[in-house]
């Protein structure tokens, strides 16, 4: 019975991970300028990448590919905002101009 | 120099080494004590053992931190994908003051902005982040500053 729910509960996780990333996927593609499409890959980072990660660790078992898993989840969840920030901070630099508002003084 | 921050780094260090090794003989394991001594020694030597390396002050808040910001994290995916599915983007350009003192509480911020899908920081200087938000709500919810303060209040540590 245990066994069953786990692989319901893997199963889900999966399926909420796979969204994320189609969703991701979608926007990335269909958002207008670089920066937008910036949260779209930032939504796949986390959202996406942790349930699957989570999937994977309920069907691994307890042993050390847990905890391996586990710091594969941490350093997506690293290293995700400095690819996000270096790609938006070198737009910028470049001059591309975002679409939409800009609100009061910036830098 | 053995100090708090040279035992945490290698207590670390050899902690991730144990849990990627696997194999726990006595030679290997021994290797691995010497491959993780000679990591600090170059660490300390190189003069990279500082509070931006190893934010030791940080650990006694970090994990009610880190529950926060996973919450956050999880409500903002769930929004930015309403925002992507709906075609409701107008995105803005804005700029926000923080009141971090040190250089690691700023870096956690603007990381914390960045990790959060819908907000990502674009610029920085001094203590005035330059914020890019895919709707207005995302704007509102930087605006509001409470990040920022949950930043500093993990910053003071204990």
């Amino acid at each position: 019975m245990l066994d069953i729910s786990i692989e319901i509960i893997s199963i889900i996780s999966f399926v909420v991970g796979v969204f994320f990333i189609l969703t991701g996927s979608i926007g990335l593609i269909r958002l207008p300028d670089v920066f937008s499409r910036i949260h779209a890959a930032g939504m796949i980072d986390t959202a996406g990448a942790s349930f699957v990660i989570l999937g994977m660790i309920l069907q691994s078992g307890f042993s050390l590919i847990t905890a391996k898993l586990v710091f594969i989840g941490i350093f997506i969840f690293f290293t995700s905002p400095i690819t996000g920030h270096v790609t938006a901070n070198l737009a910028r630099k470049k001059g591309v101009n975002p679409v939409g508002k800009t609100k009061g003084k910036t830098l | 120099m053995i100090n708090s921050k040279s035992i945490s780094l290698f207590f670390s260090l050899f902690g991730f080494w144990l849990l990627m090794s696997g194999h726990y003989t006595v030679l290997i394991t021994s290797l691995g004590v010497v491959s993780c001594l000679l990591c600090v020694y170059l660490t300390i030597k190189g003069n990279f053992l500082d509070n931006e390396t190893i934010p030791i002050y940080f650990f006694p808040r970090l994990i009610q931190y880190t529950i926060w910001l996973i919450k956050e994290i999880f409500m903002s995916n769930i929004t930015t994908a309403k925002v992507i599915l709906s075609k409701s983007e107008e995105p803005e350009l804005f700029s926000v003051k923080a009141t971090q003192k040190t250089n690691e509480g700023k870096v956690t911020y603007a990381n914390s902005i960045t990790l959060t899908p819908g907000t990502v920081t674009t610029q920085i200087k001094d203590n005035v982040f330059e914020v890019h938000a895919l709707t207005k709500e995302f704007g509102d919810d930087v605006r509001s500053s409470e990040m920022d303060r949950m930043v500093t209040w993990l910053e003071k540590g204990k």
